[in-house]
């Protein structure tokens, strides 16, 4: 009887109803891979081939050999784009996360709402005018269809700083900030010493949130990078899929491919993903 | 909950601590003055490119984007810039394919916002059990979440294709539209849904993690309570569990208001011929974001796409507010 339902062992029903959960969330990429891996005339067929056949490697070929669209380079620019991104904002969001935190500066809680009001905003309803501050950048002809163009922008983001604070608040004692002081250590060796080593957790969950997040950008790479020969995979998939005559078993090859380094991730990292996404939910 | 603490004590360098005044050492003016500067202007410098960069790539742009609304500015012919005050907004108001986007965009935002939170809480109750695997079943409801929309939206192109479409035939099964198969893209209330599936698939894990957190800090002798009055799940689920995360939950409703009015990926990529940005051959399906995106890059009128954005803000705005009030209430009433 009267016992919360964190008490309350689950029921059959319970466990059945998750399971369809868990199977209609898992569906999709199955049968990505079912029609990565079969030919044209197998997916024509009625009812539906629903197991995996023996042509992915046919496929995957037929992808990395395309003449219009450079799927291997697009992959490089991703893993480059999401590896800076994701670099640049730990770091300066470990950083500024740390000021927020630790140090007493004049117009801090001030600046402090000003980050939490940014998350707000909606960058994408900006993108017209990006599009034209990135022309005015310097190097010949702006920024756009360059790298740059995706990665400046991203660089920092004030959920990170956000999030940066709140861990660095619980997790590094004010003592042992003044301690490191007092035997004249500097703020940048204070950083080092004692703040990175506290909250390696959350920078490898702020890691892997800011690498997904970046490595599944579509509609402003698409914007900036759309029409040149190397993109983001995610551009390059939606270039794979578009045209009068479109074979989806290479489209979805594609997709398979740009779509597991992150299920590699959640296999690694899923506990700590689940447990980043949970604690930046309470917390704010 | 709360992570409101005491702000930190300042380490005050009293003359004693100070490096500079270490008595086997000279004081040294160089070091004298690093000090201060380490410890008075360096926590500005830290936090320095969080705002420089937003200053330039987030916020400008879209003060920029109104400067840019009110020129004709286009990408064909830059010779044609000049002023046009609200001859871009003007001609928004008689745009019929402004309306119909705007019409489209307001359809799939509630086939697939309200499902999705409903069901989000549905799900986020029954991970709030004591579960074996209970760390599996998380880690799963979260594959959706990582998979670039890109990629899901493909598949969901495929598993949506009339004629040898998984859907269809699955529906063949329960006896729906075994003569004639459902043409997913002809009309908007097929292709709305087709879409609506996308974005609920994507986003209900997500949102019932962050339930899910909520739920764990409600204190569990209010249950006890419940159940000894005599409350079952279900009434539990509601007059209990959702009024006391209501900041959550509004929380996901601006959230899920924000991102659905900006839908982009799903339509663009749910057509086969994606990058003529129509959305359906007569627009069935075209949201703002998609419009934006055609009538700048398509037509290469930046100074119309940027008018539309605007609008565009206006509305999430409007909506966000609204929304945020209806479920303030929603949660607060108790009638």
């Amino acid at each position: 009887m009267g016992r919360a339902p964190q008490n309350m062992p689950g029921s059959f029903w319970n466990y059945l109803f998750l399971s369809v959960v868990i199977a209609f969330s898992a569906f999709p990429l199955y049968w990505m891979f079912v029609i990565a891996t079969n030919t044209d005339e197998a997916l024509a067929k009625i009812p539906p081939q629903v197991v995996p056949g023996g042509e992915l490697a046919t496929n995957l070929r037929e992808v990395f050999s395309m003449q219009d669209v450079f799927f291997l380079q697009s992959l490089g620019n991703s893993v480059i784009v999401s590896s800076v991104v994701t670099a640049s904002v730990l770091f300066f969001c470990s950083l500024a996360g740390f000021a927020f935190a630790k140090l007493r500066f004049k117009g801090r809680n001030a600046l402090m709402i000003m980050v939490i009001l940014t998350m707000t905003v909606p960058n994408q309803l900006g993108v017209v005018a990006l599009y034209i501050l990135m022309g005015y950048m310097p190097g010949e002809g702006g920024w756009n269809g360059t790298l740059l163009a995706v990665i400046v922008p991203g660089l920092v983001t004030a959920f990170g700083v956000f999030y940066m604070r709140q861990f660095i608040l619980d997790a590094v004692p004010d003592e042992l900030v003044e301690a490191a002081r007092i035997d004249g250590a500097t703020t940048i060796r204070i950083f080092w010493s004692v703040v990175v080593p506290a909250v390696r957790p959350a920078m490898a969950v702020l890691g892997l949130l800011t690498f997904v997040a970046t490595w599944n950008e579509f509609q402003w790479p698409l914007i900036t990078l759309g029409g040149t020969d190397y993109p983001t995979s995610m551009v390059a998939l939606s270039d794979l899929a578009s045209g009068n005559y479109v074979l989806y078993r290479r489209v979805l090859a594609g997709a398979l491919v740009a779509t597991l380094p992150l299920l590699v991730m959640l296999v690694i990292g899923g506990r700590q993903i689940v447990r980043g996404i949970m604690e930046g939910a309470v917390k704010s | 909950m709360s992570p409101t603490r005491a702000a930190p004590t300042a380490p005050r360098p009293g003359p004693a601590a100070g490096p500079g005044t270490d008595p086997q050492r000279r004081p040294s003016a160089w070091r004298d003055r690093w000090y201060r500067f380490d410890v008075r202007y360096l926590p500005y410098l830290l936090i320095a490119p969080f705002f420089l960069l937003f200053a330039v790539f987030g916020l400008f742009p879209i003060v920029f984007n109104g400067i840019v609304a009110l020129r004709t500015w286009r990408l064909d012919d830059p010779t044609l810039d000049g002023w046009a005050g609200g001859e871009n907004f003007s001609r928004l108001l008689g745009d019929g394919d402004f309306w119909n986007a705007l019409y489209n965009t307001f359809g799939i935002f509630l086939l697939s916002t309200v499902p999705q939170l409903l069901l989000a809480l549905v799900v986020a109750s029954l991970l709030n059990r004591k579960l074996r695997a209970q760390t599996w079943f998380r880690v799963g409801v979260l594959l959706p979440y990582i998979t670039p929309v890109t990629a899901s939206t493909l598949i969901f192109t495929v598993v949506f294709a009339r004629d040898t479409g998984i859907a269809n035939w699955a529906l063949s099964l329960l006896g729906i539209g075994e003569t004639e198969p459902i043409d997913w893209r002809a009309s908007k209330w097929a292709s709305w849904i087709a879409i609506a599936t996308m974005v609920n698939w994507k986003w209900i894990g997500y949102n019932a993690l962050l339930y899910l957190a909520a739920m764990q800090s409600i204190p569990r002798d209010v249950y006890e309570a419940a159940a000894v009055d005599g409350a079952g799940p279900w009434r539990q689920l509601w007059r209990i569990t959702v009024p006391m995360i209501r900041p959550v939950v509004i929380f996901t409703v601006v959230l899920s208001t924000i991102g659905g009015l900006q839908l982009f990926t799903e339509p663009m990529l749910f057509e086969p011929n994606s990058a003529a940005a129509t959305g359906g051959a007569d627009g069935e399906w075209q949201t703002i974001a998609q419009l934006i995106y055609k009538v700048g890059w398509r037509d290469l009128n930046l100074g119309y796409a940027a008018a539309m954005s605007w609008a565009l803000f206006l509305v999430i705005l409007i909506v966000a507010a609204v929304n945020a009030l209806i479920t303030n209430r929603l949660g607060g009433g108790k009638r």
